[in-house]
């Protein structure tokens, strides 16, 4: 025996898509189109080809040249944006489909969850669609009856076992599927983007069986967007990106490095701007580089891109707005409490620097509110609402190294001490 | 599935285009899925329907009082030997249900589980395989119904009834190849949706279900035989109604090759597709 559990080399999977490159603008245009569409598609038949809509035809390599290995009893995740190739590699891995070219050798069973509830028969009730999905990922019925209270107790269904599944909530089912997902015992464990399903409680029940499944010693890969999770779960990380494998490594560099590359890309704000001022560019800045998730009670820097019509704006006062996802305003950051008036240059960034990120782990909306008079009041206003989104994780803000998702349940975090 | 230490050390090589080589092994390592799946689609067949089975009942029943009296009273066709002219019907009727449904059932198997082909691993054959035992079910219900008939009518069956289970399995291989070609085909093109309908109401004119084969013309009868279903009707009729309803041996194994042709090209077809199920489903 090996201690390579997956060995990937110059794996690629391609597709053939079609696509209407123009418009047909007259009833002529569109029948001669698609008389060219049926003629193709007729040829290809024959052929025993794939059929295709549209009138042009691409090639697309949904992934392409990805060389990787993974040893026995390590857990992986794979990052990546969307369109990565991230699924179509579990795909794969997972015997869906064909490689187009490369190969992969497997060693051992494998049991692969790319989505909750495959198979799942509304007209069933809960407890045969324990058996019938079971058997779909893989256990025997010895097996799963084995397991039956487990994987009932476990899902809180228990009232409902006898009930068709298309009485239950989304939620109850959605419980039901992950609770026997959860009870597979494979060697190698495929999962895609499961682990973001049920409310908060049943997140953090789902999350602690995965802990135990990667601490068992399995060999575990898993997709997912939740960086905090893959962080806690996640020994090494595979990025991809358009289908090419960027690099491999532990989660914490693959992870630093994906943040990096996301936040290029998405601080674009739109701004038309207003009396000469526009915003161009949020960001957040540590000690590693540019990070599009920051981690709670670790230093970091905001930067704010602008552009400015100096002759009309050359001074401003500034205010930061931090949000909770409902809308309420939980910081207000202002130069202006500073008495801080700031000078514009026609392209320049203002930095707010903030010794201990005091917001725990979740998404936050930014505000921008600008006083284009500086700080006169009776001013000129400019506000952009919903700016940026910044992710925070879970961190260690009070240096006690308790965290846990049970831990900093508040959204704002404030140094204390505790005495009796 | 219960997988055995030595085969959990073996090395799943994923390769373009390789042939996996213990595809049978394999479809034997998913044996309770089929199972399971074969479960599934009984149990859920007549959920929700006001007259639930009644239904495996009334359709044969209903379809062999209309053809008896086409066949038997408006065209005075004549029966096998002195048996009551439905009873005849209704021996023909059963093997055609059985060949119909698996045919259409299982032709759109694949399609009917879309999301499971594109979710997980499994030897697809599984699906349209346990899509057939419906079928069989089905057939059984039918067969009960049979038997009360042949009491109301103080019908004896012959000795031969013993063979029926070969005929059965026949029944179930001459609809399987088919339904193997049209199952794979219909991932990629769903005209072949159109198809199947079409096939098995076609089929019922030119298999002998309102009538017995013997009144087709000695000349044609051959080719007659070149449908498959013709030599199950026959086969059945020979089981349930006596040696009266002699089969016609030569035309018999004409059914039997072209069965066995179908059976062929639907399992290399479907092999050749299944690896390729997921993108195009």
């Amino acid at each position: 025996m090996s201690d390579i559990a997956i060995k990937v080399g110059g794996l690629g999977k391609k597709y053939l898509i079609g696509h209407n490159v123009e418009r047909a603008n007259t009833l002529r245009d569109q029948i001669v189109q698609s008389a060219a569409t049926i003629r193709r598609n007729m040829t290809r038949t024959f052929q025993g080809k794939q059929i295709l809509t549209g009138a042009e035809v691409e090639e697309f390599w949904a992934l392409k040249d990805v060389d990787f290995e993974i040893p026995k009893g390590d857990v992986v995740g794979i990052v990546g944006r969307n369109g990565a190739g991230k699924s179509t590699l579990l795909k794969v891995l997972s015997r869906i489909t064909d490689p187009t070219t490369g190969q992969a050798k497997i060693h051992g069973r494998v049991a692969s969850l790319l989505e909750v509830g495959t198979g799942f028969h509304p007209e069933l009730t809960g407890r045969e669609n324990i058996f019938l999905n079971g058997a779909i990922l893989g256990m025997s019925r010895a097996e799963i009856r084995s397991k039956m209270d487990e994987i009932v107790a476990f899902s809180g269904v228990e009232k409902f076992l006898d009930t068709p599944v298309k009485r239950y909530s989304s939620g109850m089912s959605v419980r039901l599927a992950f609770s026997v997902a959860a009870h597979l015992e494979p060697e190698i464990l495929i999962v895609d983007e499961v682990l973001a399903v049920g409310d908060a409680e049943f997140q953090r029940k789902s999350l602690g069986k995965m802990e135990q499944v990667a601490n068992e010693g399995r060999t575990v890969i898993i997709v997912s967007h939740n960086q905090g999770s893959l962080r806690s779960l996640c020994k090494s990380g595979i990025l991809l990106q358009k289908g090419q494998l960027v690099m491999t490594g532990t989660i914490d560099e693959v992870l630093t490095r994906y943040s990096g590359e996301t936040n290029i890309s998405s601080s674009a704000i739109t701004d038309d701007g207003k009396h000469g001022f526009a915003f161009t560019d949020f960001r957040l800045d540590s000690a590693l580089g540019t990070i599009r998730s920051a981690v709670s009670g670790t230093p970091c820097e905001m930067v704010v891109g602008y552009r400015a019509d100096v002759e009309s704006t050359p001074e401003i006062t500034l205010g930061i707005g931090v949000l909770d996802a409902f809308g309420n305003r939980l910081l207000h950051l202002s130069s202006g409490d500073f008495d801080q008036v700031l000078s514009t240059s026609p392209e320049g960034e203002i930095r707010i620097a903030l010794d201990r990120l005091p917001l725990a782990a979740g998404r936050y909306l930014i505000n921008f509110t600008v006083n284009l008079d500086g700080n006169r009041t009776g001013a000129r206003f400019h506000n952009v609402p919903g700016a940026a989104v910044i992710e925070v994780e879970q961190g260690d803000f009070y240096g006690t190294e308790v965290t846990g998702e049970f831990r900093q349940m508040g959204p704002v975090l404030v140094n204390h001490r505790w005495s009796q | 599935m219960a997988i055995s230490s030595d085969e959990s050390d073996r090395v799943l090589v994923l390769e373009p285009g390789r042939s996996e080589k213990n595809y049978w092994g394999d479809l034997w390592n998913y044996r309770e899925l089929f199972f399971v799946l074969a479960w599934r689609d009984v149990s859920v067949r007549y959920k929700q329907s006001a007259l639930g089975a009644l239904w495996a009942i009334m359709r044969p029943v209903l379809a062999m009082i209309v053809f008896t009296f086409i066949f038997g009273r408006v065209a005075n066709l004549p029966s096998v030997g002195d048996v009551p002219y439905p009873i005849m019907v209704y021996a023909g009727m059963l093997p055609w249900f059985l060949v119909a449904s698996v045919l259409g059932d299982a032709s759109q198997s694949l399609v009917a589980n879309a999301n499971m082909i594109s979710k997980i691993y499994y030897p697809r054959l599984i699906t349209p395989a346990a899509s057939s035992i419906v079928s069989l079910v089905d057939f059984c219900i039918s067969f009960g119904v049979f038997v009360i008939l042949m009491i109301v009518y103080l019908f004896m069956p012959s000795w031969q009834i013993i063979f029926l289970p070969l005929f059965v399995i026949y029944a179930v291989a001459v609809a399987f190849g088919p339904a193997m070609l049209l199952a794979s085909l219909n991932v990629r093109y769903r005209d072949f949706r159109f198809v199947v309908p079409f096939l098995i109401q076609f089929g019922l004119y030119i298999s002998p279900v309102g009538f017995s084969s013997s009144v087709v013309p000695e000349q044609w009868r051959l080719l007659y035989n070149l449908n498959p279903a013709v030599s199950v009707i026959d086969g059945f009729r020979w089981c349930l109604l006596g040696s009266e309803a002699a089969i016609y041996w030569p035309g018999f194994a004409l059914g039997l090759s072209v069965t066995v042709f179908f059976l062929w090209l639907g399992f290399r077809s479907f092999r050749k597709a299944e690896r390729s199920f997921a993108d195009y489903i």
